[in-house]
């Protein structure tokens, strides 16, 4: 489904794609699951603790920036189609989310930057906001 | 083609909820449903499937499948709704501090399920549980 960076600001935005191992660069991470998807693409990010806010985008194949570490972070992303979930202030994430995000396919990644810095770091490198 | 599946809920198991949105999910990827379709159905899905989790004791959900629609009905045991039409407001919730620690409970769920299937009807008894019936064309265009 289309997303549409329709903020006046964005418009300076370049028509990027970041790889997740490049995501995981910009925010001094750690890619804990999906190491195979590292060249992955990801052109959209969406940030928030509140999941049901998540359920709510219609765009595929986004960064979910989150500092909620559960297994329902990731039963989110799998619904949303997220391709990859990046945890922001130094969350611990347990073995079973781990397990569920790798039987999921999706890459995550962990970050001791809060989610504002994580989210200004990635928008500045090019990441675009899904509205 | 004609399907169906029934899957058990129980009340605060956040562990498991949405294992049953994931299976649904698998088994429309792999009957080739469209993408965009298939991310409807989960997200109607998933948001009832937690709201049984999150509010009700335990609950059913009834999967009926054929080339055309994907029928899904979830009945639970629980406190039901006093408001239907006040729980359809969007940012109205009833739900505990434990159940919005999870990133839930905004408020968002049934106005999110009435946005994304192409029927919805809900009923509810106060003290015995709640009633959704979601309707998906499996080849209409997405919203």
């Amino acid at each position: 489904m289309l997303c549409l960076s329709s903020l006046q600001g964005d418009s300076h935005l370049k028509q990027l794609k970041m790889t997740i191992g490049e995501i995981c660069s910009r925010v001094n991470g750690n890619l804990v699951i999906g190491k195979e998807k590292v060249s992955h693409e990801i052109e959209f990010a969406f940030a928030s603790d509140l999941m049901s806010d998540v359920l709510t985008v219609k765009c595929d194949n986004l960064l979910l920036i989150t500092g909620l570490a559960n297994l329902q972070t990731i039963r989110t992303a799998e619904m949303s189609d997220a391709g990859c979930i990046l945890i922001v202030r130094d969350k611990s994430v347990s073995d079973e989310m781990q397990k569920l995000a790798s039987e999921s396919g999706i890459p995550l990644i962990t970050c001791c930057t809060t989610m504002f810095r994580a989210a200004g770091e990635l928008y500045r490198a090019g990441l675009k906001p899904v509205f | 083609m004609a399907m169906s599946f029934e899957y058990k809920v129980e009340g605060g198991d956040f562990t498991h909820a949405g294992y049953a949105s994931s299976q649904v999910k698998k088994m429309l990827k792999q009957l080739g449903v469209d993408n965009n379709i298939i991310k409807r159905v989960v997200v109607c899905l998933y948001e009832a499937e937690v709201n049984i989790v999150a509010h009700a004791w335990r609950g059913v959900i009834l999967i009926n499948l054929d080339s055309e629609r994907i029928n899904m009905k979830l009945t639970d045991e629980g406190p039901g709704i006093a408001d239907i039409s006040l729980a359809m407001q969007k940012g109205y919730s009833t739900a505990s501090p434990q159940v919005r620690e999870m990133g839930f409970g905004a408020g968002m769920g049934l106005p999110n399920i009435s946005t994304n299937a192409d029927r919805f009807e809900i009923a509810s008894e106060p003290g015995v549980g709640t009633t959704l019936e979601i309707s998906i064309l499996l080849n209409s265009r997405a919203v």
